[in-house]
């Protein structure tokens, strides 16, 4: 194996272990606390109820796409 | 906070992990050799050892709030993760993580490997196959037990659930010399799916500057939301897949 094909190797390791199958549950979630931040700091909004929204949102638009993939 | 919950996550998420390093480790001790099997084994402990070396105290050094942050998110998108599995799988959208299957695979496979030695190891192919097993389930191990117990500020709690865990699963297997089967991995990861999420989103959520109604106290309510959404979720996907199914079943009906 050369040296390329280790690293990519070694990115889509550490892809799948972060990221998993959806990224978009990732990308939800990153969105979700920055979103946070910014209403917390620049907004004084304490929004604790944020993230456990886009959490679950996230989770619900995950096992939709899934499943409509393989109900079709 | 007490730190009860903490052992009993760690336990649950690295027996879980545990019992797939397992599955791997018999099939190559048992279908090839143990000597090359241990020393692959020792090796992946020998760098995960490692690994916690340098990761561990250099993320207690971090200052709390941006390290609440990174590890928030990483915890909500891993626990969002074992979450989906677990509800796919609960729901047969995704078949089973079954360890005698699992296990079946791993022999079939070491049985036509060749033989090769290397580098003062007997049996090469034994070797790489308990020494990734190994290393790729420890490094989840590793990565709970950091995370938490920097978080928690009590490395010492989380480092006691997940020996613990390793210990009584190492016992278990060698006790009944066959995987782990009886064991109900899918449950146990949906609990696991359930705290990472849950401790991911508090922590995320504090580490971007908001302050949860009743403090630590919020866990108490958070974590079983999301287990009962998750649930919902489970309940949602069974009557959607028997709602599909039934129009299928009523026409096979129709034309026999």
């Amino acid at each position: 194996m050369n040296l390329m094909n280790r690293v990519k190797a070694f990115g889509a390791f550490w892809y799948d272990f972060v990221i998993g199958d959806d990224w978009q549950v990732a990308a939800i979630i990153v969105a979700a606390l920055a979103l946070t931040a910014i209403l917390t700091h620049a907004a004084g909004v304490n929004a604790w109820w944020l993230l456990p929204l886009c959490a679950f949102a996230a989770l619900g638009w995950s096992l939709y796409r899934a499943t409509s993939k393989t109900s079709e | 906070m007490n730190a009860l919950p903490l052992i009993l996550t760690v336990f649950v998420a690295c027996a879980v992990e545990a019992v797939e390093a397992l599955t791997i480790v018999l099939a190559a001790g048992i279908t090839r050799e143990w000597k090359s099997t241990f020393q692959g084994m020792a090796v992946a402990l020998v760098v995960l050892a490692a690994i916690t070396a340098a990761i561990g105290p250099a993320i207690g050094y971090l200052p709390l709030t941006p390290l609440r942050l990174v590890v928030g998110a990483l915890l909500a998108i891993f626990g969002l993760q074992w979450l989906r599995k677990a509800v796919l799988r609960a729901t047969g959208y995704k078949a089973l993580h079954d360890e005698a299957s699992a296990y079946l695979r791993e022999v079939t496979a070491a049985e036509t490997a060749a033989r090769e030695s290397r580098r003062g190891v007997s049996d090469w192919y034994a070797f790489t196959l308990a020494f990734k097993g190994v290393l790729l389930e420890g490094l989840e191990v590793v990565f709970i037990v950091v995370t938490f117990g920097d978080n928690q500020k009590n490395v010492g709690a989380a480092v006691i659930g997940a020996a613990a865990a390793i210990v009584v699963i190492t016992v278990t297997g060698i006790a009944v010399r066959a995987p782990l089967t009886k064991v109900p991995e899918n449950w146990m990861k949906f609990a696991v799916g359930v705290m990472l999420t849950s401790f991911g989103t508090f922590w995320g959520a504090e580490g971007a500057g908001v302050a949860w109604p009743g403090n630590d106290a919020a866990l108490l309510v958070l974590a079983p939301l999301v287990a009962l959404v998750s649930a919902g979720y489970i309940v949602w996907l069974r009557s959607r897949k028997a709602a599909v199914s039934a129009p299928a079943r009523e026409s096979e009906a129709v034309s026999s």
